[in-house]
């Protein structure tokens, strides 16, 4: 396919971001208000309150620092004010987002209150957002894109039509050298064997082969029955998904029939170079599209069967589904009809085609359909209980 | 009309692509190799679910993609619904 031309953002350390956020970032849940605050203050800016970021340890400490920086590192913020209740883990992500060379503030609230903090942050908020406003978007290439990928609300028509539609995508995206990942670790139950095969090499077999074997140990550590109102949802088995063997199945249809995966991330982590990457991720729609903006993806492709809503502050969510009678009943959530698919009046080609366009539409500026909608999920991955 | 497809051609089950009422002649296609399929339905089966393509005793494999998703509980004859009250998962119970 051709390396089509998007108009877009080049940020300072060359990648390329879609969107032009000044982002308000809590270090800590008390610090949301602050944030949000100065959102309220400073037009066209926006917070991103969560509920974690105290007493956090070990590799769920890092995971929440990967999260954080990565967030403001990401190529769709422009610049960053970051407010935590002290300076010492504020200054940390300060100093991890002034990596990318994008303007970042930190501002911290002991010893001064919440008002003094408000108002010193709403200034500098004002500087950015009105530098930001002035940036302007330039011609790059589809190729630059990092694209995530994940399904949600999935049913057997993901499976038939709307998952090989992004399978198709990311074929012709790694034919072009570009960058893309999938995950969902326990929603590849069943599967495993087709993932495992797609591996680039025995390196990187293995580490998926560990981090799959490490969540089915999570999930029979945890399970009080055979998940089976989890995982399958209540929403698959109502789209006639019956066990997580036929969703598995359906969901590694994204993977494309011919390219094989050059690594594996770990939560929130930034892929080292071009191709498809495996991340460890929750299959809950939410979580894992927040770990994907916060490794640096700048668009989601979201195939949906009996209409997952979801969307993501940092990186628009593109919605695709084949069911026809979602795309009748909740039309304002889909940004793609891969419906035709089903009675042989589409071919996938021609479907993935017609997403790589919606993907240049997207990149140029259109807002998807969860952004038009007000969808920004931000949700943080916790990995255990705090200290 | 196509009622319902297959994705490989060893898949015992079809998934219904319209709502198939009980009694229907139905025309399907096996996805992997466009050839047409018959099969009759005996019960309603809503678009997305999946319609058996043969008999199965308890303890049978369903086979869809040509791979394994799972073991019959109640018997289930050709052209039933096939779904969690006769299907279970074989990996998390």
């Amino acid at each position: 396919m051709t390396d089509h031309t998007i108009y877009a953002y080049r940020r300072e350390n060359g990648r390329v971001g879609i969107r032009n956020h000044v982002v308000i970032l809590p270090v800590d849940d008390i610090s949301n208000a602050a944030c949000e605050a100065v959102a309220s203050n400073i037009k066209n800016t926006m917070a991103l309150p969560h509920a974690y970021g105290r007493l956090q340890f070990g590799e769920d400490l890092d995971l929440f620092f990967r999260t954080m920086i990565g967030i403001g590192s990401n190529p769709n913020v422009a610049a960053v004010v970051v407010i935590g209740i002290e300076s010492g883990w504020t200054n940390r992500i300060v100093e991890g987002i002034a990596k990318t060379g994008k303007p970042v503030s930190g501002f911290s609230i002991e010893g001064k209150g919440d008002i003094q903090t408000i108002a010193d942050a709403s200034y500098r908020a004002k500087e950015y957002v009105q530098w930001a406003s002035e940036l302007r978007r330039e011609a790059c290439k589809f190729h630059e894109l990092y694209i995530s990928v994940k399904c949600g609300e999935s049913d057997t028509t993901t499976g038939l039509a709307s998952c090989p539609t992004v399978g198709n995508v990311i074929d012709k995206h790694c034919a072009l050298k570009g960058t893309a990942s999938f995950g969902e670790t326990s929603e590849l139950t069943g599967a495993e064997h087709i993932v495992s095969a797609k591996a680039a090499n025995e390196t990187v077999r293995q580490q998926f082969l560990a981090a799959f074997e490490d969540y089915t140990r999570l999930v029979f550590a945890e399970r009080t029955d055979d998940l089976s109102e989890s995982q399958p949802t209540k929403g698959n088995i109502a789209g006639g998904l019956t066990t997580i063997e036929e969703k598995a199945l359906g969901n590694v249809e994204k993977l494309g029939k011919k390219t094989q995966f050059v690594g594996c991330l770990k939560p929130g982590e930034a892929p080292g170079g071009e191709g498809l990457w495996f991340m460890d991720t929750s299959s809950a729609a939410a979580e894992a599209v927040t770990l994907w903006a916060a490794s640096g993806a700048v668009v989601h492709l979201f195939p949906t069967g009996q209409g997952n809503v979801v969307g993501n502050p940092i990186e628009p969510v593109i919605k695709l589904s084949g069911n026809p009678k979602t795309v009748a009943t909740m039309k304002e959530h889909i940004d793609l009809d891969v419906s035709p698919i089903l009675q042989g009046q589409m071919t996938l080609d021609q479907a993935g085609n017609a997403l790589i366009e919606m993907i240049v539409r997207t990149a140029n500026g259109r807002l998807t359909a969860a952004e038009a909608l007000g969808h920004r999920e931000f949700v943080m991955t916790k990995l255990y209980r705090s200290a | 009309m196509i009622h319902f497809l297959i994705h490989d051609s060893a898949d015992t089950v079809g998934v219904a692509v319209v709502d198939i009422q009980a009694g229907t002649d139905c025309t399907g296609r096996d996805l992997s190799n466009n050839h047409p399929l018959q099969a009759r339905a005996e019960e309603y089966i809503p678009l997305g679910h999946k319609l058996a393509l043969k008999d199965f005793a308890p303890g049978d494999t369903v086979i869809k993609y040509g791979c394994e998703i799972g073991k019959v509980v109640q018997p289930i004859r050709a052209g039933q619904h096939v779904h969690t009250h006769n299907l279970k998962t074989k990996r998390w119970a």
